[in-house]
């Protein structure tokens, strides 16, 4: 693997993703100023979500990197999101 | 390791160190994760107390914060470019000003938890006592997920430090960069944290 030349992010790429990054803040402030219950809550976790994206792919550079260090990368997502569904489950059936 | 002195062959593996710096993350994440877990099986049993206790905080203070780390975060993700194009005075300077935007963070996180210190509001505190279930648990998590996230902040203040000596030294160069890319991921962490708890501790109400 270390044949191959690390993929270098150029500056453009990191300016615009950070110029995204702080438009999305400014849209989450928008949404949740205004109050429209569960629907700003999930407003609000898929934008974190998007963002999270954006840093894991290109700040974090897993665009680039080996499938190996991705599917782990996924698979901690994947966990995670388990241990919420199966404990709230667990919740809302407890009498 | 090879005896030949003047066949100088280090043996160095940038995808291991990588790797290990990943999986070390993913004991961050679910650790955080365990946290945000814990907020959101609260926040859905005192969903009035979390609401009015998320109105205390400043959302200026926390846009400020939020907008100084996405800006830190990518001053890091420029000092890793232009060390790999070998351009080391740029990649120093951008390291000074994350050091230089994590400060400020942290001033920032001291006048917030200040001015609430000043209102009787911290861990253990008579006031804290006498509050809700709900309002007591929201601050509770408030100052121990914002604490945690702080102290990574200071870490990674340090690793970043380190990572600049390196490069003065010439330890960090365009073909043997890990230390500064493991450190850099450990920033981006912080910020990718801040991502979730920006929105869930300020915003959601």
């Amino acid at each position: 693997m270390s044949e191959h030349t690390p993929h270098i992010t150029p500056y453009r790429t990191l300016g615009i993703i950070l110029l995204i990054l702080l438009s999305l803040t400014f849209v989450t402030i928008e949404i949740t100023s205004i109050h429209l219950g569960a629907f700003t809550v999930t407003a609000a976790l898929l934008i974190a979500g998007f963002k999270g994206y954006l840093v894991l792919a290109y700040f974090m550079h897993l665009k680039h990197e080996s499938t190996l260090l991705r599917v782990l990368v996924a698979l901690v997502f994947v966990l995670f999101a388990l241990i919420v569904v199966i404990t709230f489950i667990d919740y809302a059936f407890r009498s | 390791m090879s005896n030949h002195e003047n066949h100088t062959h280090v043996h160095r593996d940038d995808e291991a160190q990588k790797l290990g710096m990943w999986l070390f993350i993913f004991t961050e994440l679910l650790l955080f994760g365990g946290l945000f877990l814990v907020y959101s099986i609260f926040r859905a049993q005192y969903p009035e107390n979390f609401h009015e206790s998320s109105l205390e905080l400043s959302v200026t203070l926390g846009v400020i914060n939020t907008v100084i780390l996405l800006v830190s975060s990518m001053s890091v993700a420029i000092a890793l470019t232009a060390v790999q194009k070998s351009n080391y005075k740029l990649a120093k300077l951008m390291l000074l000003l994350t050091v230089a935007l994590a400060l400020a963070f942290m001033v920032n996180k001291y006048f917030e938890w200040g001015a609430k210190f000043h209102h009787g509001l911290y861990p253990g505190s008579e006031l804290m006592q006498l509050l809700d279930r709900g309002h007591h648990l929201y601050f509770s998590l408030y100052f121990f997920m914002t604490g945690l996230h702080a102290l990574h902040i200071i870490i990674g203040v340090i690793l970043l430090l380190i990572s600049y000596v390196k490069i003065n030294k010439g330890k960090v160069v365009s073909d043997n960069f890990m230390h500064l890319e493991n450190a850099a991921l450990y920033w981006h962490l912080v910020d990718l944290i801040w991502i979730f708890l920006f929105p869930l501790l300020y915003l959601i109400s």
